[in-house]
C-alpha cells in the first residue's frame, strides 16, 4: 500500500506568542518549531499500515525551508521518502493554498491512502485533510481512531477500507469506503514510536524531493489583527508561596464562591 | 440572505444550531440581511417548528434519500444544488464534528471561503470580520473572507448561547426545497453509531471535580491529584492527552470528545485549556486553575488562579483543606 502522510511543523507548546509589526502574523524567528501532534499520530498509524501491508510511506509537507526538520524526523521515524513543497509564503497560508500546494505535488503519485492529522496546532483550521480529498477526486472520512484495511489493500485499487470515525460525546460509527481515500486522523488512535540512533542515521540517505508551490494561489481568508485574547471572566490571581496560596484559595473557597466545606 | 444549516438527527435539533442562530442573528443586524435556516435531513420537518419560532425569515426543509444516513458524499452534493438555488450570502454552520466532515468538501467543491471555529462577529474598518481562536487559544485573529460569496462560517460550540437566539413575533414560514442528488456516487458506507463502552462515571452530575492535564507528567503523579479529589469530595477527570496515554480511563475525560460537565467546582491541574477541553466544562459555576504557565489559556476562564508548580501547590491545597 503506497500511503501519504502530511505533516506540519508548528510552534512548541512552550512557545510564548511573539507578533509580528503589523500584528497579522507571529514572530517567526522568535519561535521554536516541532512536528504537529496530530500529524504524529498519522504517521504512526501510516507506519504500522505498512507493516501490517506493505508498501511505503511517504511523508509530504507544504512549508518554508524549515519544516526540513520535522519531515526528517518523519524519515527518522520510519517513513521511506519525502515531499516538500517549499515556499516561504506558506508558512502563514491557508488551508486552501495548503491544499492546493499539496494537491498540485501529491496528484501524478497516485497514493492508495493519505492521512492527515484532524488538525493542526497553529491555525487550526480541521480543513486541509478534507480540501485534499476534494482536489484529488477522492472520498474520506475525519476524526478516525482505528483503521481496518482488507487483505486487498497491498495492491491498492479495489481494495476498502473500514474506519472508525470518533463523534461527539463518546459516539463512534464505523464507516466503509473504496481506496485511494484520505483519513485525518485523531490524536490518541496509537501510541507513538520515537526515532532511533539507526532510524536517523538511515534517515540521511533518505530521498527529500523539493518542488515548487504552483503559481498563482490566492488565498480565502485575510488575518486583519492577531492579538491577545481578551478574558472573559477576571481571574482573581493569588499570590504568595505555595502554603500560603493554598490557604488563601482554601479560605475564598469556603467562605466567597461556597463551594467546599 | 444568512443561511444557516441546521443540524438534526430523527426531528431532534442539536443546541448547537441554536447558537449558530443567535450569531447570525447578530450577523444579520452588522450586515443588514435576513437570516434563514436550512434543514437538512429525514425528519427535517419535525425539527423546523422550533426553529420557526425564532426570529427568522424563513425556514427551508431539504429532505433527500441521499441525505440519510449521513455522508459527506450526500451532504456536500445535496448542500451544493440548495445553496446555488437560494445564492446566500453567508452560510453558517455549528462547527461538530459532522460539519467538520463535509463543510471544507462543500467550500471546495464551490471554490469559496471557509472560516471555522468562529467565536464573534464584529465589524471593522467597514468589513465584516470574523473572530476565532489561533495557536491553541493563545492569540486570537480577526478574520475577513476572501473571494466571492457566499462565504462558509463555522461558529464554535458555546461561543453563542443557544437562549441568546431572538424570538420571532409570529411562526416563520416553512417550506420544502427540492434537490437532486445521484445517490449512487455515493462512496461512504456509513454503520449505525454505538457508545463503546457503558459510561460507568456520570462526570456530569459530580459537584466538584478535578481534573488534570499534561502538567502532571507521569502516571504516578495521578495519586496526588486523586488525594486532592479526596480531600474536596471531587471525582478526578481529565484532559484528553492523560486519556489518550492511558493514565485515566476514557471515561474520565472532559472536553469536545468526552463529557460535558458544569460543576460547582472545578479545578484545573496543569491543563492550560486547549478550546476542545474548554467547551467541556465552561459551564461550571467556579473554576481553579493551577498552572507555571501564567498565559494558559484556562487563565481566561478561571475565577481562581495559582501560577506555580502543582506539586508543591496541590499538597499545600490538601494540608489548608485539613485544617
Amino acid at each position: 500500500m503506497k500511503i501519504a502522510v502530511c505533516i506540519k511543523q508548528v510552534p512548541t507548546r512552550e512557545w510564548q506568542p511573539r507578533l509580528n509589526d503589523d500584528k497579522t502574523w507571529i514572530r517567526d524567528q522568535d519561535a521554536s518549531f516541532e512536528m504537529n501532534e496530530p500529524d504524529a499520530y498519522a504517521l504512526e498509524e501510516a507506519l504500522r499500515l505498512k507493516e501490517k501491508h506493505g508498501g511505503e510511506v511517504v511523508v509530504c509537507s507544504a512549508g518554508p525551508s524549515r519544516v526540513a526538520q520535522v519531515i526528517r524526523e518523519a524519515l527518522a521515524r520510519g517513513a521511506d521518502r519525502a515531499i516538500h513543497v517549499e515556499d516561504e509564503g506558506l508558512a502563514s497560508a491557508d488551508a486552501f493554498v495548503t491544499s492546493a500546494a499539496l494537491a498540485s505535488a501529491m496528484k501524478d503519485e497516485r497514493f492508495d491512502l493519505v492521512l492527515t492529522g484532524l488538525q493542526s496546532d497553529d491555525q487550526g483550521f480541521a480543513q486541509v485533510g478534507v480540501i485534499l480529498a476534494e482536489r484529488l477526486g477522492l472520498p474520506h472520512a475525519t476524526i478516525i481512531m482505528e483503521v481496518q484495511a482488507d487483505s486487498s489493500a497491498g495492491s491498492g485499487q479495489g481494495a476498502t477500507l473500514r474506519v472508525k470515525r470518533e463523534l461527539e460525546g463518546g459516539w463512534f460509527q464505523w464507516v466503509s469506503m473504496p481506496l485511494p481515500a484520505v483519513l485525518t486522523i485523531q490524536s490518541g488512535i496509537n501510541q507513538l514510536r520515537y526515532a532511533t540512533l539507526k532510524g536517523i542515521m538511515a534517515a540521511k540517505k533518505k530521498e527529500i524531493r523539493k518542488t515548487a508551490a504552483p503559481a498563482g494561489l490566492s488565498p480565502k481568508q485575510k488575518i486583519v489583527s492577531l492579538y491577545l485574547p481578551e478574558k472573559t471572566k477576571k481571574t482573581q490571581l493569588i499570590p504568595g508561596s505555595p502554603a500560603e496560596a493554598a490557604k488563601e484559595l482554601v479560605r475564598r473557597l469556603r467562605d466567597e464562591a461556597r463551594v467546599i466545606q | 440572505m444568512i443561511l444557516v444549516i441546521a443540524e438534526q438527527r430523527g426531528g431532534r435539533l442539536n443546541r448547537a444550531t441554536l447558537e449558530t442562530i443567535a450569531a447570525a442573528q447578530q450577523l444579520a443586524a452588522i450586515a443588514s440581511l435576513p437570516v434563514s435556516v436550512l434543514v437538512p435531513g429525514a425528519g427535517a420537518a419535525g425539527a423546523a417548528g422550533e426553529i420557526g419560532a425564532l426570529q427568522v425569515k424563513e425556514v427551508i426543509t431539504v429532505d433527500n434519500a441521499a441525505l440519510e444516513p449521513y455522508t459527506p458524499d450526500g451532504f456536500t452534493a445535496a448542500l451544493q444544488d440548495a445553496i446555488g438555488q437560494l445564492s446566500p450570502t453567508y452560510v453558517l454552520l455549528p462547527h461538530t464534528y459532522q460539519t467538520r466532515d463535509f463543510a471544507p468538501k462543500l467550500a471546495a467543491r464551490m471554490d469559496r471561503a471557509l472560516i471555522t471555529d468562529v467565536t464573534g462577529v464584529k465589524s471593522t474598518g467597514g468589513q465584516t470580520a470574523f473572530v476565532r481562536p489561533m495557536f491553541q487559544g493563545k492569540l486570537t485573529a480577526d478574520v475577513t473572507p476572501q473571494g466571492s460569496a457566499p462565504y462558509f462560517v463555522t461558529l464554535q460550540i458555546g461561543a453563542y448561547r443557544a437562549d441568546q437566539a431572538a424570538k420571532g413575533a409570529a411562526a416563520a414560514p416553512v417550506r420544502a426545497l427540492a434537490v437532486k442528488v445521484d445517490a449512487s456516487a455515493i462512496r461512504e458506507k456509513p454503520e449505525a453509531p454505538f457508545q463503546q463502552a457503558k459510561q460507568a462515571v456520570d462526570l456530569s452530575q459530580a459537584e466538584r471535580i478535578v481534573s488534570v492535564g499534561r502538567g502532571i507528567k507521569e502516571q504516578t503523579n495521578i495519586a496526588i491529584a486523586q488525594k486532592l479529589a479526596e480531600a474536596l469530595g471531587a471525582e478526578i477527570a481529565a484532559s484528553r492527552p492523560i486519556c489518550d496515554a492511558g493514565w485515566l480511563p476514557m471515561e474520565r475525560q472532559v472536553g469536545s470528545s468526552g463529557q460535558t460537565v458544569a460543576p460547582k467546582l472545578y479545578v484545573a491541574l496543569g491543563i492550560s485549556g486547549a478550546i476542545q477541553h474548554l467547551v467541556g466544562m465552561k459551564g461550571s459555576s467556579t473554576v481553579v486553575a493551577i498552572n507555571k504557565d501564567p498565559d494558559a489559556p484556562i487563565f481566561e476562564i478561571a475565577d481562581y488562579g495559582i501560577v506555580g508548580d502543582l506539586f508543591e501547590v496541590v499538597p499545600a491545597i490538601i494540608d489548608a483543606v485539613k485544617q
